[in-house]
């Protein structure tokens, strides 16, 4: 857990572990143990001049575990890296350090055909992330060639298949991608992730470039195909009622560490660090009254990824920030009678921040 | 303000829109881009413009301020402020006018902010040019600016660039800019769309607070009806280049009279309440080339009868004060009372 931080790597590591191992690792399909992908900022030459390497900690010691068939979330700010963790976890990205198991077998950094084939990510924009000079049957086609999916003659049988699983007509096959409105090319792009018959489907803000009378018919169809596939899906979103709404667990990322992680009404219902609930407390609300204007949710922008707080690195805008708090690094550890749920807060689950946690939920 | 001299209607209303009409020449066509909007934001009050893209909710305000883009072009209406209609004025008139009376956030503050000048110049800007402010006064000026909108250690930062900013902080420096000259109205074009959710919230809640210390108004264009609760009191729908429903924000928000903004409501997941599966708007926005005839909204609509497939359906005045352009209303009442017994 908190081997990027040196000092804190001994203790730290060994709480981890027993929390983990509390819970249900039965489910585990896709598990991270101490993930972390660095970027290196700035020319090497910049760096050799300065004696200094800097490194953009995308992210930095994640343990985190995708059980078989659930659909779990990934929330947290831009900048936080949960971007960077989908491409680790779907093989897109090497990690720089800890290790990726899938179903209970560690995978290398260069994956096997095979494995990348069973983990597929579908991307926020459905306008950068298709090929604008293939048709959808010869995209398709292309991949289930390659991958040796289906025999040959079968290619384009199985590609109207998909089409129709994701609701478009098989006439879709020989247009191109801008021919498609926003929702229909997000539903290309889901046909396309599907096409290598992935376990685990990665979708990374699936919705958010797309209107909202639109964005229903994708979160309905992601529903609707887990159900019908049995898919394992992996969202990432900021909208924490598209959360709500699709997915079973909730894991809450703040600069590169998971925060909390729990059952999603539960997390909702009762959130235990304080981060999650400044990012609960921060979401309009239809019943609202308009022109609040007493504090906000949370106060100030999130640290630089390049200059992570030394301690709990949420400690710069918490509310409850003790001095403990700049010395020591709270690991992720389980509930006390609950290894469902957990948080990476010293206080997390201690009795005095039940009465801490109400106030901030009035707001 | 010198609120004596005006009439009724101008004192209560900073802004008037009468039957607004812009139009797009394209390849394809004449698009209708607005298409006859009339709506007022009252003095010291918040407007929320809402409608999914192409519905002509930006084109409705960058008309308003003058600046639409070169294929587009205002063909009727007016745009009153303070009892002045901007269509009518010629370029420099308008320039002495944005800036002191009416002025504007966009959504992406990187893109509007100039990258290569110091941020506390470009809010300085203003006071210098529309309020001829001495150097040395327009600097006084801006630390207090930059203090009122929450940037830490002004004095410094004066003199950083837009780059060395986050996100919100830019968002700040606009709202610095836009506050700058002390304008009646501030237009705001989907301003916390590209910012996290927790820097939205101190952003929508300074605006708010701003709104209330210097009476200025608001104009808030965004599709995201949420924020449109947590910030205005008036609220009105655009779908197709008009306007299909409007009214106080609690009332068309949570029990609304129009099914395209029943729709709206029913299809966003909601924050309290899960539903086993959203129930999205089917079909797609109309063209606007060729709309459709009658109600623009009547081919995706449950409620369409024969009397909504032909003739205008202008807004109808409800009980309360609100307004419709349904004609079968009443049918969103019932839908609502069946989704609550649903619950």
């Amino acid at each position: 857990m908190s081997a990027g931080n040196p000092r804190g790597a001994g203790t730290a590591g060994d709480a981890q572990v027993p929390a983990q191992a509390g819970a249900p690792a039965a489910g585990a399909l896709l598990t991270a143990r101490d993930l972390a992908v660095f970027f290196p900022v700035g020319t090497q030459l910049m760096a050799r001049m300065r004696h200094t390497e800097r490194l953009l900690r995308a992210v930095d010691g994640v343990d985190l575990e995708v059980r078989r068939g659930e659909a779990l979330a990934l929330v947290g700010e831009s900048g936080s890296g949960k971007s960077t963790l989908a491409l680790a976890l779907a093989g897109l990205r090497p990690p720089d350090r800890g290790e990726i198991r899938y179903d209970g077998r560690v995978l290398p950094g260069r994956r096997s055909r095979d494995d990348r084939r069973r983990i597929q990510m579908v991307f926020q924009d459905p306008y950068s992330s298709l090929n604008p000079r293939l048709t959808v049957g010869g995209m398709l086609g292309e991949l289930l060639r390659v991958h040796h999916v289906v025999p040959r003659d079968e290619v384009r049988s199985f590609s109207a298949e998909l089409l129709r699983l994701v609701g478009l007509d098989e006439g879709a096959l020989s247009a191109y991608p801008r021919q498609f409105s926003g929702g229909q090319r997000q539903r290309v792009a889901i046909a396309r992730a599907l096409a290598l018959r992935p376990e685990v489907l990665v979708a990374d803000e699936p919705v958010s470039a797309l209107d909202v009378s639109v964005q229903a018919t994708i979160l309905n169809l992601l529903r609707d195909l887990r159900g019908e596939l049995g898919l394992t899906l992996l969202l990432i979103s900021h909208n924490l009622a598209v959360v709500r709404h699709l997915c079973d667990r909730v894991a809450v990322m703040y600069l590169g560490r998971i925060v909390e992680v729990a059952p999603t009404e539960q997390l909702f219902r009762d959130p235990r660090h304080p981060y999650t609930r400044g990012l609960l407390a921060a979401i309009p609300r239809l019943t609202e009254q308009a022109g609040e204007t007493g504090p906000p949710a949370m106060a100030g922008d999130p640290p630089s990824p390049l200059a992570i707080p030394a301690g709990c690195r949420f400690r710069t805008r918490c509310p409850m920030a003790q001095p403990r708090c700049e010395q020591e690094d709270p690991a992720l550890t389980a509930r006390p009678a609950d290894p469902g749920h957990l948080a990476a807060c010293h206080f997390a689950f201690t009795p005095a921040s039940a009465s801490a946690s109400a106030a901030p939920e009035q707001a | 303000m010198n609120e004596q001299s005006m009439s009724g209607a101008q004192m209560n209303n900073v802004l008037e829109v009468n039957d607004l009409r812009v139009q797009i020449t394209s390849r394809r066509g004449l698009v209708r881009a607005v298409d006859g909007v009339s709506f007022e934001v009252p003095r010291g009050g918040a407007l929320g413009l809402v409608g999914e893209s192409g519905s002509g909710k930006s084109m409705t305000l960058r008309a308003v301020l003058g600046v639409l883009p070169p294929e587009a072009h205002v063909v009727s209406g007016q745009v009153l402020l303070d009892g002045t209609d901007l269509l009518t004025l010629n370029q420099a008139s308008l320039n002495r006018v944005r800036g002191p009376k009416i002025s504007m956030i966009f959504q992406e503050p990187m893109s509007a902010l100039n990258p290569v000048m110091r941020v506390g110049q470009q809010i300085a800007e203003g006071p210098r040019i529309h309020l001829g402010y001495s150097r040395a006064r327009a600097e006084e000026r801006t630390l207090e600016l930059m203090r009122r909108v929450g940037i830490p250690d002004p004095e410094r930062r004066y003199r950083a660039y837009p780059h060395e900013f986050s996100g919100g902080m830019r968002q700040r420096v606009m709202i610095a800019i836009a506050l700058a000259c002390e304008p009646e109205i501030i237009l705001c074009d989907e301003p916390t769309t590209a910012l996290d959710v927790t820097i939205q919230d101190q952003i929508l809640r300074l605006l708010a607070q701003l709104c209330q210390e210097s009476g200025v108004s608001l104009m808030f264009v965004t599709h995201d009806l949420p924020v449109v609760a947590q910030i205005c009191q008036q609220v009105a729908v655009m779908y197709g280049g008009q306007l299909v429903e409007r009214g106080a924000v609690r009332d068309v928000l949570l029990d609304p009279r129009h099914p395209y903004t029943l729709g709206l409501v029913r299809s966003a997941p909601d924050f309290e309440y899960v539903q086993d599966s959203l129930r999205p708007i089917p079909g797609s926005p109309p063209s606007l080339i060729t709309p459709p005839p009658g109600c623009r909204f009547h081919p995706r609509c449950d409620f369409a009868e024969d009397d909504c497939r032909t003739g205008e359906v202008p807004l109808r005045i409800l009980p309360g004060g609100r307004a419709t352009a349904c004609l079968h209303h009443e049918r969103c009442l019932e839908a609502l009372a069946a989704d609550r017994a649903a619950r």
